[in-house]
């Protein structure tokens, strides 16, 4: 039936106000650029979602995989000392 | 670290194990993680790993989902032209263009799993996937816009929320951005159906007349009885579906029964009454014969809306052609091959 080429997949994310970090909403399909960012504008902020988008061709993002989890993560997973509530501090000090 | 082109597509893992006997150790321990992230309530990601019928099964839904919020805008679209004031015209095209992208945030969910929605779209000029029965009845007056609003949003609503928790991440988030936009869809036909009932009388007895038509067919949405409901068990047990389809329609009836009264609109259930023992209302045996019916093909408007979705794809054929082409000359803005 149709023998098109797909237009490739990107990625977007959305600012949705000033202060704030770009978001990933969802991913479209773009013959380019230009054409995914307004394709985003109209699939994803149609009601002021946000006041700026990234598109990212999806082919392009390098991901960890998930079956590594364990592995990746595992340096992370017995250093408690890196967070504060590890260290025990004298009543007397109200606020540290 | 797997460098995979995609974060959130790509669903095939490569298995580090080569050996058969090993893989199947690796299976039983994935198949025993999945399980466990389902029972504690977690989502599943794109790229985790996860039971082939599991996979199948939510593209299925997914897809079929996405083909009926499209599918969807064309029985309202039938009214766009003749809507009776600007006002109702630029809502209408608002709920449109939302349908639109309904379509697109589920065919974006569904590709997380490792289809094309190229693939999908075949499939549904094919008749080999299906859309919701609802969108195979035909708009015959203003009036049908505000019944679907209520009624036919309000039956997708009752089933849509539930779907936010389903246990596949990206199409719950989707479900999550269509039920925030859809509270709209079934205000605006709420409202439409209360203007034209307390209006004239022609105008009121148009209201009456579209919720004769759509009543029967939205409780019918919702799904063959649980007894027949041949994918209802494994979804449950998989965290995509909550709730049955009993369940939901019960819900859907409760939710539009005390709202009919105020729009001084009468459903066409003559067994449709509060039941003080339930705490629910009781209502009359659905058409089941007819749902059957309208699904497998054989509704009022199937090979009407099928020929158009078909026509729209294939008239928009040199958009597409002429958009590639113009990437193609530009490579500098085009995504990298």
């Amino acid at each position: 039936m149709s023998e098109e080429t797909p237009a490739p997949l990107w990625e977007v994310f959305i600012r949705s106000k000033r202060g704030l970090s770009h978001n990933h909403v969802g991913s479209l399909h773009a013959p380019d650029a230009e054409m995914a960012l307004r394709n985003a504008r109209d699939v994803y902020t149609r009601r002021m979602e946000g006041v700026s988008i990234w598109v990212v061709p999806s082919a392009v993002i390098t991901a960890s995989s998930p079956d590594e989890k364990d592995s990746f993560f595992d340096p992370a997973a017995d250093k408690p000392y890196r967070h504060p509530t590890f260290y025990s501090i004298p009543k007397e000090v109200q606020q540290l | 670290m797997r460098s995979s082109g995609q974060i959130e597509h790509g669903a095939a893992l490569d298995d580090p194990f080569a050996g058969e006997a090993a893989a199947e150790v690796i299976s039983d321990r994935h198949e025993a993680e999945f399980q466990a992230l389902i029972d504690s309530d977690q989502r599943i990601e794109p790229r985790d790993w996860m039971p082939d019928g599991y996979r199948k099964s939510l593209i299925r839904q997914i897809a079929q989902h996405a083909h009926s919020e499209i599918i969807g805008m064309q029985p309202e679209g039938n009214w766009i032209t003749r809507a009776p004031s600007l006002r109702r015209k630029a809502i209408l095209m608002a709920k449109v263009q939302d349908e639109a992208g309904h379509g697109l945030y589920l065919y974006c969910a569904a590709e997380t799993l490792g289809v094309d929605r190229a693939e999908l779209i075949d499939l549904l000029h094919q008749g080999r996937q299906k859309y919701s029965s609802i969108f195979n009845y035909p708009t015959l007056t203003w009036a049908d816009v505000g019944a679907i609003g209520w009624l036919v949003d309000g039956a997708a609503i009752t089933n849509q929320i539930p779907l936010c928790r389903c246990s596949f991440g990206p199409y719950a988030r989707a479900m999550v951005r269509v039920c925030k936009e859809e509270s709209f869809h079934q205000r605006q036909g709420f409202e439409s159906l209360y203007a034209l009932s307390h209006g004239t009388p022609e105008q009121h007895e148009m209201a009456q007349d579209a919720v004769n038509r759509w009543w029967w067919p939205s409780v019918e949405m919702l799904g063959p009885p649980d007894a027949e409901s041949t994918h209802s068990a494994q979804s449950t047990a998989w965290g995509i579906k909550r709730y049955s389809n009993d369940e939901l329609r019960q819900r859907f009836v409760d939710m539009v029964a005390p709202q009919a009264v105020v729009l001084g609109l009468t459903p066409p259930d003559p067994e449709l009454r509060w039941n003080e023992d339930r705490g629910h209302y009781d209502f009359g045996e659905p058409d089941f014969e007819e749902l059957r019916r309208v699904v497998s093909g054989d509704g009022p408007c199937n090979r009407q809306r099928a020929a158009h979705h078909l026509a729209a794809h294939e008239e928009g054929a040199w958009v597409r052609a002429a958009a590639a082409a113009y990437a193609a000359k530009h490579p500098a803005t085009s995504a990298a091959a």
